[in-house]
C-alpha cells in the first residue's frame, strides 16, 4: 500500500493535499425545502459531495405488517447514483447502501419523537448525486434539516463529521483521496445538544490513543457544522417572513383599480376557503389577500409558508 | 433488528431490576464474557472451516476458494469476502429468503474487521500479480441464536481462517507465452499477518454490558462492537440499535474491550479445541 501512494496526504507542518490543516472542515452549504412534492426536503453541499434528501410522512405504512404499534417506523433509503463516482455504479443497491441505510435510520431515530405518530412510518430518501468522501455523515446532517422542513417534532438536529487517521496523524473530514489512501476512517454523528452519539463506525486503525482524540475532535467539529445547519434553517424561514412584510409595507403604493382588481379576484377564494378551514387559517389568508401580490415567485414562496406552518398547529390539534 | 422476538414485561423487569444491582440474569459481572469454544475442520470439504460457541450461540463458519482475477483498484490483492445468513433453522425470528438488512450488517462487519486489519497475508492470496489471485468466500450460517452474533461471526471467521488450507501452485508459461496456474494436489495453510478479535457492547437505560444474550440484546437501547488487533489497534467499530452512547461511555467501552480481546486473544489456544462438542451440553 505504502509505496503505492502518489499524493502526500499530510506534510510534517500538518497541511493535507488539499491545503487544509488537521481540524478544518471543507466548505460546508445547505438548501432546505428545495423539492415542491415532498413533505420536507434539503441539499447539503459539502466539499465536492452532492447529496439530496426527501423526507415522506408520518404517512400510512406500506406493508402493514411492519407497523410499530408504539411509535412510527423511520425508514431510510440511502443510494448512489450511477454517475455519482468516478467508475460508473450498477443502480442495483449494494449491500453497503444497504447497511448505511440501516444506519442512518438508527442514528435518526433518536432524534424524533416517534411515539407521535404510531404505526405510521417517517421516509426518509438519501439520493447521493455525487461522492467525494464522508457522504453518510453529510446525508444524516442534510436529513436532520430535511425532517425538520418537514415539520416533525424532534428533540435535536443530528450531525455527521468523520476524523481519519493519516500516518498517524488524527485529522477531521477525509475527502475521497484521504478516505481511500489514509489508514483508517472513523465516522460519527452527534445529537448536538445534548452529545450523544448516534452513529459511529470505523474501519482502518486506530490505536485507543488516537481513537479518543478523534472523538474529542469530533465533537467540536460537529459543533461548527451545527451553526451551519441551524443558520440554514433559521434563515430560510427568516427569509419567507421578509417577503411577507416586505408587501405590506409597499401596500399603499399600488394603483387603486389594481387593488380593487385584485380584491375581486380574492373574494370569492376567499369564501372558498372560509368554508373549508378553520378561523386561523381563513384569517391568515385574509391578510394575506389584502396585501398586493406583486411576483409569481412571492406567491409561491409564501404559499409554502402556509404549507409548512399549519403542520405543528395540526400537530397540536390532534393531541 | 427489527423481526426481534418479543419479550414479556415482567422478564424486561426482571433484567432491569437485576442491573440496578449490578448483576446479570447469568448471573456474569458487566465485564465478564460467556465462555466460548471453537472447533476448527468441522466440514473437511472446505478450505477452512469452524463452529464457534459462545454460550448457547453457535455459528459455522467455511471458507471456499477459487482462481480468479483481482479488482481492477486492487491488482495486487487476492479478495476475501464475508457473508453472513440468518437461516430459519436458528431462530423462530428468521425467515427464508435473501440476506436481510440484519444479515447484511453482519456481514460486513465482519468483513470489515478482516480486511481493515489486513489479517490475511497477500502472499498467500496472490499467484499472479495483477493477473490470478485466490478469492476466498467466508460464509457463516448462524445455528443457534442466544445473542452476540456480531463477535460470533467474527470469531468463526477467523477461525475458519486460521485452519485454511489453499492447494499450492505452480506458473506455467504455454506456448504462446502466456502465463497459466497449475493447481498442484498438495495444500498449504495460509498465512495470517494479523488476528482481529471483536467485543460487542450492549446498553440498556444507562448501564452497559459485554457480550450481551439475546434476552438482553432485545430490551438493549443501543450495541457497539469494537474489533482490536493484536497490536491494540482498533480496526473496526459498529454502533447499532436506536440508541445512543455519550464519548465517555464510548471510551470506557475501548477500555475494556482492549483488555477483554487481549484475554481472549491470549487463552486462543484453549479456546480452539478440535475435540470440543459443538452443541448444548445440557438443556
Amino acid at each position: 500500500m505504502t509505496n503505492k501512494e502518489k499524493t502526500v496526504l499530510i506534510t510534517k507542518n500538518g497541511i493535507r493535499h488539499d491545503g487544509r490543516k488537521k481540524t478544518d472542515l471543507r466548505e460546508i452549504r445547505f438548501e432546505v425545502g428545495i423539492l415542491d412534492r415532498a413533505d420536507g426536503s434539503a441539499i447539503i453541499y459539502w466539499g465536492k459531495n452532492k447529496i439530496l434528501v426527501a423526507v415522506y410522512g408520518p404517512r400510512e405504512l406500506h406493508p402493514k405488517h411492519m407497523a410499530l404499534p408504539d411509535r412510527a417506523l423511520i425508514r431510510c433509503e440511502y443510494r448512489m447514483a450511477t454517475f455519482s463516482v468516478t467508475e460508473r455504479k450498477s443502480p442495483a443497491p449494494k449491500r453497503r447502501e444497504k447497511e448505511i441505510s440501516k444506519i442512518l435510520a438508527e442514528a435518526i431515530e433518536p432524534a424524533v419523537f416517534d411515539y407521535l405518530y404510531p404505526r405510521s412510518v417517517i421516509d426518509v430518501f438519501i439520493e447521493v448525486l455525487q461522492a467525494d468522501g464522508g457522504s453518510r455523515c453529510a446525508s444524516i446532517t442534510a436529513a436532520a434539516l430535511a425532517l425538520a422542513d418537514a415539520g416533525i417534532p424532534m428533540k435535536d438536529l443530528v450531525v455527521g463529521c468523520a476524523a481519519g487517521n493519516l500516518n498517524g496523524e488524527v485529522v477531521i473530514d477525509l475527502d475521497d483521496v484521504e478516505d481511500k489512501e489514509g489508514q483508517g476512517d472513523l465516522p460519527i454523528a452527534v445529537l448536538p445538544l445534548s452529545g450523544e452519539v448516534v452513529l459511529l463506525q470505523s474501519d482502518g486503525v486506530f490505536n485507543p490513543e488516537q481513537y479518543k482524540e478523534a472523538l474529542d475532535l469530533l465533537m467540536d467539529a460537529c459543533q461548527t457544522i451545527y451553526k451551519l445547519q441551524r443558520e440554514a434553517i433559521t434563515n430560510k424561514y427568516a427569509k419567507i417572513t421578509e417577503e411577507i412584510i416586505e408587501p405590506v409595507e409597499v401596500e399603499p403604493e399600488p394603483t387603486e383599480a389594481k387593488v380593487e382588481k385584485k380584491k375581486g379576484e380574492k373574494t370569492e377564494e376567499k369564501k372558498e376557503t372560509e368554508e373549508k378551514t378553520p378561523k386561523k387559517k381563513a384569517s391568515a389568508k385574509k391578510a394575506k389577500s389584502e396585501q398586493s401580490e406583486e411576483s409569481e415567485k412571492k406567491k409561491k414562496t409564501s404559499k409554502k409558508k402556509e404549507k409548512k406552518t399549519p403542520p405543528k398547529k395540526d400537530e397540536e390539534a390532534k393531541e | 433488528m427489527s423481526d426481534k422476538g418479543l419479550i414479556s414485561m415482567v422478564e424486561r423487569e426482571h433484567i432491569n431490576s437485576l442491573l440496578i444491582h449490578g448483576k446479570r440474569i447469568d448471573g456474569r459481572n458487566f465485564d465478564e464474557y460467556r465462555t466460548i469454544t471453537a472447533i476448527p475442520n468441522f466440514v473437511p470439504k472446505a478450505e477452512g472451516s469452524a463452529i464457534v460457541k459462545i454460550g448457547r450461540t453457535k455459528v459455522i463458519a467455511g471458507v471456499k476458494a477459487s482462481i480468479g482475477e483481482p479488482f481492477e483498484d486492487t491488482p495486487e490483492e487476492g479478495v476475501v469476502t464475508a457473508t453472513v445468513e440468518l437461516i430459519p433453522l436458528a431462530s423462530p425470528d428468521f425467515e427464508s429468503g435473501p440476506p436481510r438488512e440484519d444479515a447484511i450488517e453482519l456481514a460486513r462487519v465482519t468483513d470489515r474487521a478482516i480486511r481493515e486489519s489486513k489479517c490475511v497475508s497477500q502472499d498467500s492470496l496472490v499467484i499472479i500479480p495483477g493477473k490470478k489471485v485466490w478469492i476466498l468466500f467466508i460464509d457463516i450460517y448462524v445455528l443457534d441464536n442466544d445473542g452476540n452474533l456480531f463477535d460470533a461471526c467474527e470469531l468463526a471467521a477467523l477461525t475458519a481462517l486460521m485452519h485454511t488450507q489453499l492447494p499450492e501452485c505452480k506458473i506455467i508459461t504455454n506456448e504462446d507465452g502466456i502465463e497459466d496456474v497449475e493447481v498442484l494436489e498438495t495444500k498449504k495453510p495460509i498465512q495470517l499477518d494479523h488476528i482481529p478479535i471483536s467485543n460487542t457492547f450492549a446498553k440498556i437505560g444507562t448501564n452497559i454490558i459485554i457480550d450481551p444474550l439475546l434476552k438482553e440484546e432485545s430490551i438493549a437501547d443501543a450495541r457497539l462492537t469494537l474489533s482490536f488487533t493484536e497490536e491494540n489497534k482498533i480496526c473496526a467499530t459498529q454502533k447499532g440499535g436506536s440508541g445512543s452512547f455519550t464519548i465517555d461511555e464510548i471510551k470506557k467501552c475501548i477500555d475494556i474491550a482492549s483488555e477483554r480481546t487481549k484475554e481472549i486473544r491470549s487463552k486462543l489456544n484453549s479456546i480452539i479445541n478440535p475435540e470440543g462438542y459443538p452443541w448444548s451440553e445440557e438443556r
